[in-house]
Order: structure tokens, then sequence, then C-alpha cells
């Protein structure tokens, strides 16, 4: 147990030796292998000897219990030995971008581990710590605004942030109780928790620095100021209500140095030598529309429904600059009450509203995630309560070619270039995706029909054959002017060529091309699937809407 | 606690007590007797014959069943009486044994709680016990010394929080160590595609029988680790069961699985084609399918053509040899021959007009009486002017020659072997052919003179099954081919030159290059091996271009060109230009695959053969035609 803690502390990992056998005594079984080389990298820890420390002290501390000696006992606890990860986390990660590079699966454990219950599993300061880490990254997130991506998937909700120019993919569970499976062993996940936690600490306060903001992190005090009156009342003892209050997303956090200026100085332009105006004139344009991103939602005010997730969105509306508000009972840190006149949007994820108050529009949750991937703030009127919402794509997905692009999304890369999403696009849309299936079929079609017209072609000529050897007497008919297709011939002649080359090919080389070209029809039959699937869909959607108008009418 | 049952009253008469004392009775288990009483004679064990339905019996008739035991000492059965019975009542609801005892008497106190007015002893007691302790003392002293230097130091309560400083302040280079640059990252997460998503596009949802498909998988074999599911609104999203165990598993393959840098192969499909000459550059070659020779009704086996190219001869299993004119594909000439033809070959020297028939144990050499009648008359002629020799000598066929009837036909002579003939092949000259018999002796192949009219053994020792022989073109070679094996032997020398290794398994056919330096061998595993009979025993190269079994191959007597028919219905036409110059190698590029034969029983073409002068190929195939490309 030890070495296996050590291991995941060190980052240490089997490797696959190169002859197997060899290594094995003859065997195959199914084995792992670890570099001597790292077992004694290991053995030079310091914190074996830590290790070996805490185990006399379990052995006295039990000593001490089987004797009933209680002032022992609180003199060992007292002189718990403990450890520190630091100067493993500087070992591991000599630079800080490297830290950055492995933060994903830290922040998804400490997001994961913060949601636990406070009771068995784990001990209760891990979870305060993972909690208290997590909200600090979310609040460096916001500062800093470098929310990229969001993704409401079934499993939870991803994220993605570019810290540093480092993208960072999280995901969070949605805020459920777990039920706990008895087939994972917790203690592995608390090492892991146990090592992410100081990594993710050093990484908070260097981020938090780099952005000139105190850490550990502050309410701003004007903020804090406004807070105050909101609450009313005493709610909480001081120490409990700042997490709480930092959790709420709702603050902007206290600078080192007051902020002087909110906009950026102009970035100045160093020419890099080799680089094209178009390179400089596209980096350009990027860089716009990354701070229009970051705009997305300025001016903006929402009011979050007490049924929708508030966490998620309060953070993501956060990111993007807009301003955020829900119900007082449901939350510390309300800004503004349900009736404010100055709300843009209220996030409703009910089937429909009672007292709709004018000037404002309603909308589901999944409009703030759409619009966020979208760059853009998306056409509200699919996304009003009640509605049969429009499906939401993955952002992480970037279709290269010959992949299935769904239909919403071809309509979505339209809408981002400028074009108006009129339902003629669609209809092209459509058309477009008729023509790629049949080029599709027509590539599968054709080396058959190259083969084919072969044939004919020699059977029309034996007949022609035939016919002049049998029967002399007959009629001359008319000769068919046959229209030779150039490209046609060309290309056949090219296949055929091809294939002849390929007869030549060495055994390995053919295997592996083989294998290539598998795997790219493969790629194209799943797409083809999908497509057709689609337009399976889409016809039976459209005659129900067929039928259910004719009812209508009769 | 158990007091010992007494013995029953019965028990003074004759006591059997036993005396083997607290063992376990065990021990006694194999014996007949169970122990020893007070005189030292064995107890024995009482008979107990009872089977299962005597013991139901006595359960169900006997009243003092129920308080019967068996005595492990003696091994003898012993009715409670009352007493006892009661007594194990008392025990089982956790009283006393003793009837009489009380367990609930008043407590009597050894020492009186009153105070009495006299001690209980009478010794005086000690200065010590009203003075205070000097070690104590001492140790107070000591305690207050060590505050006072500051050496005990109050506890200080304990901040378990962590702190945080900037660890990457100085980030130098020496730090990072060679393991960084050995370390390998692992790899990502893989981020979530649209059939993640709670609300997907319909195309990504599973429709009925793929759920189902996905439900028979394996868990580790399936492409997606969930159902894809749509939710009509974010409020319906339940939790995802699975997060914890998706977590843990991450986490244990950082940390148990091996890493390892493997390098993609990246390469484009294109790339791996190789650049041959465009088969455009090395015509002519055929490319069509120009006649087809219809007529026979079994299969084809075996063709050839005359030395001028204009008249093509056919063996079928319908038992007939047809000659064909090429340049119309008319059938001149059907010859009944009573038996399935296995080989036939035309006479290579233009002024001899003859064909080797294989026809079951015999070859007929026939005059086709075709073309040139002073060609075919002195054809006659050279094979009338045989003058017998004096004295006999032992041959091992027979030479017969033709009846007149048979004379009539066009046969002018029979050799008749011992066995069935499989193959017969020409020399160059003409004069000398060789005929391969299906036999495992050394009598399998046979060299016959024809002016002579007489025939020959070369070999003492059978060497394996021989497939097929072929006379070199120039030099006085000899090629014969077995199973796996082509040896060249020197006809002048008598002896064995070379043995090529063909790497096959079983070789159906041969030919040899005009140049006489390159044979190449078809196979029934469907390779074609290219030997360069200088360069190596060998093959120089294997061509796997068919993918059934090939049964014939050819090659041009001008052009560089060799083809070979198979299995499969294709008779593939390769460019195989053999330079003059030794150091460059031979250049093989296929160059045409030339389909027409219908597969009939399996077969497709059993033999090929190209056009002395024109760069045609025929083809002999299962259907019952000849077909001819140009």
């Amino acid at each position: 147990a030890v070495t296996r803690r050590l291991c995941i502390l060190k980052g240490i990992y089997p490797h696959e030796p190169k002859h197997k056998k060899k290594v094995n005594k003859g065997s195959t079984a199914a084995r792992t292998f670890y570099l001597l080389k790292d077992i004694k990298f290991l053995l030079h820890e310091p914190i074996v000897n830590k290790f070996r420390e805490y185990k006399v002290f379990v052995r006295k501390l039990r000593k001490a219990y089987g004797k009933s000696e209680w002032s022992t006992v609180d003199r060992l606890k007292d002189n718990k030995p403990s450890y520190k990860l630091d100067h493993i986390v500087k070992e591991r990660y000599p630079t800080f971008i490297d830290a950055l590079r492995d933060l994903d699966d830290a922040l998804s454990m400490c997001f994961l581990f913060s949601t636990f219950p406070r009771t068995g599993k784990c001990h209760v300061q891990t979870i305060q710590l993972c909690r208290r880490l997590a909200v600090e990254f979310l609040n460096y997130v916001i500062a800093s605004r470098s929310l990229r991506k969001v993704f409401l998937s079934i499993k939870g909700i991803y994220y993605q942030a570019e810290v540093l120019g480092q993208p960072v993919t999280w995901i969070t569970p949605y805020t459920f109780a777990h039920d706990h499976p008895t087939d994972v062993d917790y203690r592995v996940m608390a090492t892991f928790t146990e090592f992410y936690t100081t990594l993710l600490g050093f990484v908070n306060f260097r981020l938090y620095h780099s952005l000139n903001l105190l850490y550990p992190p502050k309410i701003d005090v004007q903020a804090d100021v406004e807070l105050k009156p909101a609450e009313g009342k005493e709610y909480a003892m001081d120490s409990e209500s700042y997490l709480e209050k930092l959790s709420a997303l709702s603050a902007s956090l206290a600078r080192v140095v007051a902020p002087t200026h909110e906009d950026d100085v102009e970035m100045d332009e160093f020419p890099v030598e080799g680089e094209t105006a178009e390179q400089m004139d596209a980096r350009k344009k990027e860089q716009e529309a990354l701070e229009k991103h970051k705009k997305l939602f300025e001016g903006l005010r929402f009011f979050l429904n007490r049924e929708v997730p508030r966490e998620p969105l309060a953070f993501i509306i956060r990111c993007f600059g807009g301003q955020v508000s829900w119900d007082k009972s449901l939350c510390i840190g309300a800004t503004y009450d349900v009736s404010d006149p100055s709300i843009t949007h209220q996030i409703v994820d009910r089937p429909r509203v009672e007292q709709q108050v004018v000037g404002r529009y309603y909308l589901q949750p999944q409009w703030v995630f759409d619009s966020v991937n979208a760059k853009l703030c998306l056409p509200m009127a699919d996304y009003f309560p009640g509605v049969l919402l429009p499906p939401h794509l993955s952002p992480f997905v970037t279709e290269q070619e010959g992949d299935y692009i769904p239909p919403e999304k071809l309509k979505l890369l339209a809408m981002q270039r400028g074009e108006n999403p009129d339902e003629e696009s669609e209809e092209e849309d459509e058309e477009e995706e008729e023509e790629e299936d049949d080029n599709d079929k027509e590539e599968e079609e054709e080396e058959d029909e190259s083969e084919k017209e072969e044939e004919m072609k020699l059977k029309k000529m034996e007949e022609q054959k035939t016919q002049s050897n049998k029967a002399l007497p007959v009629k001359v008919t008319a000769g068919k002017l046959r229209l030779e297709d150039r490209q046609r011939v060309e290309q056949e002649q090219q296949s055929e060529e091809k294939r002849l080359a390929i007869m030549m090919m060495k055994k390995r080389e053919k295997y592996l091309y083989k294998k290539i070209m598998f795997g790219k029809k493969r790629k194209v039959r799943e797409a083809n699937k999908l497509a057709a699937k689609r337009k399976a869909h889409d016809t039976a959607v459209k005659e129900e809407k067929k039928k259910s108008k004719k009812a209508r009418r009769a | 606690p158990c007091p010992p049952l007494s013995p029953p009253p019965s028990a003074p008469l004759q006591d059997i007590r036993n005396t083997v004392g607290n063992i376990p009775m065990e021990w006694y288990q194999d014996f007949p007797h169970i122990g020893y009483d007070l005189e030292g004679k064995r107890i024995y064990k009482p008979i107990r014959n009872k089977d299962e339905l005597d013991m139901f019996l006595e359960k169900m008739e006997n009243p003092d069943y129920w308080r019967t035991v068996q005595d492990k000492m003696t091994g003898a059965d012993i009715k409670l009486t009352d007493e006892q019975v009661d007594l194990v009542h008392r025990l089982q609801k956790g009283q006393f044994g003793d009837v009489h005892f009380n367990p609930y008497e008043p407590a009597v106190d050894f020492f009186t709680h009153e105070v009495m007015i006299h001690p209980v002893t009478n010794r005086p007691v000690d200065k010590r016990s009203f003075i205070p302790s000097l070690i104590e003392k001492e140790k107070v002293s000591k305690l207050v010394h060590a505050i006072k230097m500051g050496w005990i130091k109050p506890r200080k309560p304990k901040d378990d929080t962590p702190t945080y400083y900037d660890l990457w302040a100085h980030e130098d280079p020496n730090s990072i160590l060679g393991r960084h640059k050995m370390h390998v990252p692992a790899p990502k997460m893989k981020l979530p595609g649209h059939e993640e998503s709670y609300n997907p596009p319909p195309e990504y949802l599973l429709s009925e029988e793929e759920k189902l498909a996905w439900e028979q998988q394996e868990p580790a074999e399936r492409k997606l680790n969930f159902v894809p599911q749509q939710y009509r609104c974010l409020r319906a999203v339940p939790a995802y069961s699975r997060f914890i165990h998706e977590r843990f598993e991450r986490c244990l393959d950082l940390y148990l699985c091996p890493r390892q840098r493997k390098m993609r192969v990246n390469v484009d499909p294109e790339d791996l084609i190789p650049k041959l000459p465009k088969p455009r550059d090395l015509q002519p070659f055929p490319t069509t399918q120009a006649l087809v020779y219809r007529g026979h009704t079994s299969l084809v086996r075996c063709i050839s053509i005359s030395p001028s190219g204009q008249w093509l001869v056919s063996g079928s299993d319908d038992c007939t040899v047809r000659f064909w004119e090429v340049c119309t594909a008319r059938c001149m000439k059907t010859l009944p021959v009573g038996g399935v033809v296995k080989s036939v070959a035309w006479n290579p020297n233009p002024t001899i007009c003859l064909v080797a028939i294989c026809v079951e144990q015999s070859v007929l050499l026939v005059n086709p009486c075709l073309g040139d009648k002073l060609l075919y008359g002195a054809t006659d002629q050279l094979l009338e002017s045989y003058v017998a020799p004096e004295e006999e000598r032992v041959q091992p066929v027979q030479w017969v020659t033709a009846t007149m009837e048979e004379h009539g036909k066009g046969v002018r002579l029979v050799v008749q072997h011992s066995k069935a003939v499989k193959q017969v092949t020409w020399h160059g000259k003409g004069d000398y052919f060789a005929s391969v018999v299906s036999d495992n002796s050394n009598m399998q192949v046979l060299i016959h003179q024809t002016s002579k009219r007489w025939s020959q053994n070369p070999f003492r020792k059978s060497k394996g099954l021989v497939q097929c022989v072929l006379f070199h073109p120039i030099r006085p070679y000899f090629f014969v081919a077995t199973q796996r094996y082509v040896r060249v032997y020197n006809l002048l020398k008598q002896e064995l030159t070379k043995k090529l290794m063909t790497n096959c398994k079983w070789v159906s056919s041969m030919a040899i290059h005009p140049g006489g330096d390159n044979v190449i061998c078809g196979s029934y595993d469907s390779k074609l091996a290219w030997f360069d009979l200088d360069l190596s025993t060998r093959p120089y190269q294997l061509l796997r271009h068919h993918k059934k079994a090939l049964r014939g191959v050819a090659f041009h007597k001008h052009y560089p060109l060799f083809a070979s028919g198979s299995d499969d219905g294709t008779v593939i036409v390769c460019h195989g230009m053999v330079y003059n110059d030794l150091l460059q190698n031979p250049l093989l590029v296929p160059v045409k695959v030339l389909k027409g034969h219908v597969l009939t029983l399996d077969l497709g073409i059993l033999d090929v053969l190209f056009h002395p002068t024109q760069p045609w190929v025929f083809s002999s195939g299962a259907d019952g035609t000849v077909r001819l490309y140009t």
C-alpha cells in the first residue's frame, strides 16, 4: 500500500518491457513491470521516512488505547506526524506550464470530492479543502474571463478554460447525492486527491498573483458593502460565510493593486519575422473575436429561477461579463430581486411561466450554454420556456473533411460566418447533404461500374463480331454515335493502373495499405449511416407534421 | 459445569464405568470397543443395527424417546430421570443448576460500612502521610525551572490548513531532471462528442437493435461507455450513476497503465503504392478479348500453337483435339482420340508439321495436314524414311506405327508408355521430345527421339513427383519441376547443375524466358515465382497477383511479356523486361488483367499461351472455350 501511494504521489507508472517473455521468465501472463530505476528513485524520497514515522505513530497510538493511557493518547495525537507534498509537486512539475498541462484530472477530482457528503468515505477536511480550492479556481476563471467552452453532457457539465494559453478541461457532476459504488477503492482516490489539492493550491496561488489578486481571495470591499444590506441579518459565522459568499460567485475579488483602468492597454504589435501580413491579420482578427467572446453577456442582467442549477449558470454568466442574481432564499449573495425592472433575461426551466413581467426574456438554460459555444447571442425564439429545444451540440468536436456534420452545426457555422439563417439556407443544407450522399455512393460504385462497363464493351464487341460473322446479308443498321466520355475513360485507366500497382506492393505495405483503406471506408460508412438516420428521422417528423395539420383541418 | 450424569439405578449391579478419562471419544471411533472398565476389560460398543426406519418407528412409538440420550463414554442409551430433565431445563433457562441455591441473598460486607470507634489495625500513621512529598516537589521544581527557562512551551493550537506560496518563483532550468525528458505525460481524457449531449441530434440516439447490440457487447469492447439519451429539458437530467466509477478508472489508468510512446504510422496511403512505369508506355500487350474459339464441350486442358502462328491446337476433356485457324476462330479439324487429352505440343521446328498429343498411356504424333502441302508432305516423308536398326534395343516404351485408319486421321506414330502420360514437350530443334508419366518410380521422365524412334530414361532415381519438364531453348539444359523444387540438369555432362527452391507448396506449371536465363513457376498456392538463374536459386520475386491457384504460365517469344492464368478466371499479363546488362535486375510490371472466362466447377483458366509473333495471348478455360486477347 505504501508503494502504491508513493507511485501515485510521485507519478511513477509501469512500463511495457521490450521483450515481455524474456522479462517474465518465459511466461506470457499479464504482469505490471516497473523500471528498476523508478523504484530506486522512489526509495530516495524523503517522504518514505515520514510514512514510517506515521506507521510507528499508529502503533504507539494503538498501544496507548489498549492500555487506556488517555494522556499518552492526547500527547501522541498532538504530535501526529504530518508531511507535505510541496517538493513532490515542484519535482514533478518543474515549470508552471507543466503543472497547468496536467490540471485536468486535478480539477475534475477536486470538483467530484467537493460534492461528497461530509460523512463516511473520506475526511471532512479533504472535502472542505477541495471545495475551497475549486471555488477559488472558479473565481479565478471569472476574474480572468478565460472560460471558452461549456457542454451539458449526460455525465456532467464539461468546462474548458484557456489558462495562460493552455486549454484546461474539467467535468463537474450534476448536483445530486452520489450513491457510492462498492467496487471503488476510495483510498486510491484519496491519495490522488491529496496530491491534487496540493498541486491545485499552488497553481491557484500563482494564478491569483498573475492577476494581482489577493490570495487567499478576499471579496472586494465595495461589493462586500453592497452585499451586506442584501443579507439583512446575521446569516452564519464569519468564517463559514466567507467560503459561502465566495462560492456564490457573485462578487468580484479584491486586488492587491487597485484596478486603475478596466480597458487593457492596446497590445503593441511586434511583427514576427517570416510572418506575412495575412497571418498578422488573421491573428488580429482572432484576437478581436476573442475579446468579443469575452464580453458576450456584458450589460445583460440575468435572474435565475430556483429550479435552475445556480452555480454553473452563475459561473458561466459571470465569466462572460453578465450580471446575475437569484432568489434571496436560495443562496447567499443575491444582488437584486425578481421584481427588479432592469433584468433583461430570466432563466427558467419550467414548461410555463405564470406572471410574466414585460421587458425581459424568459429563456431555458440551454440558451446560455449554446450562446457561449457559438460565441454569439443566439436567437431566443428557439429557447422560450416550453418550446422543444434544438439539439445541444458538443463544442469539442471539430469536424474534419469527410466526417459527418449534423445540420444544426452547419446552420451554426453559417450563422457565425454572418449569413442570416433563413429557411433557404436550411433547404440548401439539406440539398448539400443529399449531394454529399450521392457523391459517396458514386465513389463506392465507381469501381464496380468500371468493371461492368468493360465487360459490357467486350460483350458488345463480341456480339458485333458474331453478327458480322454469322449473317453476312444482314442490312447495316445505322451505327450509334458512342459518346466517349474522355474523363470517364481516363479515370478508369487511372484506377486500373492503381489496381495493378497495388498488386505489385510488398506484402507488408499491402497489409498497411489495406488497413488504412479499411479505416477510411469505415469512417465513410459511419458518416453515411448517421446521415441516413437523420434523413429518416426528418422525413418521419415531416410526415407527422403533415398528419397533424390534416387532423387540425379536419 | 454440568455435573456428570449419574449412572442409572441398575448401574451398581454391573458397574460399567469407562476408565479412559477425559479424552476425545473419536479416538475409539474405529475400534469395536469404547474403553476399559474398572477391571481393565474392554467395554464393547452396543450393537446398533437400527436403520432409519427403525429409528423413526422408535421415535414415534417410544414415549421416552425424547429423554433418551447416548452416553458418550459407554455408548449405551440412557433414559434421563425426571430430576435430570429438570436440571437440563433449568440450565437451558440460564438458572442455577441447584434448585436450592438462592442467588439473591442479601449482601454481607466484608468490612462493615459503619464507622467503628476502634481502628481495624493498630498501626500508627506514617510521617510521610502528613508532610508534602519531596519527590513531587523536586519534579514540580524541575518543571517550574523548565518553564522559566523557556524549555517547555504551552501547546500551540495546530493549524491544519495548508499554506501555499509561489512554488514556481524560481524556475531554474537545472531542476529539469533527466526523468522529465523520459517522462511520458498521461494522455488527456477524450473530449465528449455530440452523442454525449443531454439533448443530442436525433441521429446519435441508438435505435432498438443498436441498443440491444450495445447491451450484448462486453463492457470493454463497447465503443461508447454509455447509451446516448435525450432529455427534454435540463431539469430532467439525472445524475450519472457511473461518474465515480469513471473517475476511479481514470485514477487506475494514471498509476497502473504502462505508458509507451507509440509511433503512429502516419503515411499517405497513396505514397505506399509503388511508382511503376505506366502500362501505356510498355505497349504492346494484349488488352481486349478479340476472339472466342467455341466448339469443345468440356474443359480445354491444353493448347499449343504452330510455330508460324497460324494454327492452334487444343486438347479437351471431351476426348477430342481440335485444330483452329487463329485469325478466323474456325475449327479446321476435329480429331477424336478416345481419351482425355492431357497435353498437346506443336513441334517448334517450322519445317516440321507435327503435334504431340498425350492421350492416356500413349503419346500420339499427329500430322495435322494443315498449311503448306509441301511442308506436311515433307514431314510425312521424314517419318517414313525411318529405317529400323539391325539390333533391337530395349526401350522403356513401344513405338508403333499408326494403322491405316489412324493414318487417315493424321496419326503417324504412337508411343505407348506403361502408365498414363501427363505432359509432353518438344525440344527447340524439334527432334527430341520429353514426356512425363504419372508414376512414382524413376521412369517418370522419358526423352524420345523422333527420327530414330528411340527413347531413353535419363534418371536413375526418382526425386519426387514430377510436375512438368522443359527443355532449355538454347543450351543443353533440362528443367524438371517436382512439387517444391525445380532441378536443372545438364544433358551433355549428365549432371545436376542447379536446384531452384520455389518457396511454393506445389508447383503447377513452368515457363522459360526465350533468353534462357529466367524461369517462372506458377503454383497451386496462387504464387508466381520469377527466378533469375544467374542470380540465385531462390526466386527473385514472388508475385501474389492471383487470388486462386495458378494453372498456366507462359512467356512471349519476342516481346518482354509473360502471362499467368488462374482459377479465378483471370489472365494477368505482366511486362517482364530482362536486360542484357547483368547488373540490372529484371523489371516486372503487371500491365493488364484480362477477364472473360466463366468459372465452371471452380476452375477458371487451365492454360495460357502467347502467339509466337504477335503480342496476343490465348487462354483455355474450364468453360470449354479458348479465348484470344489482342
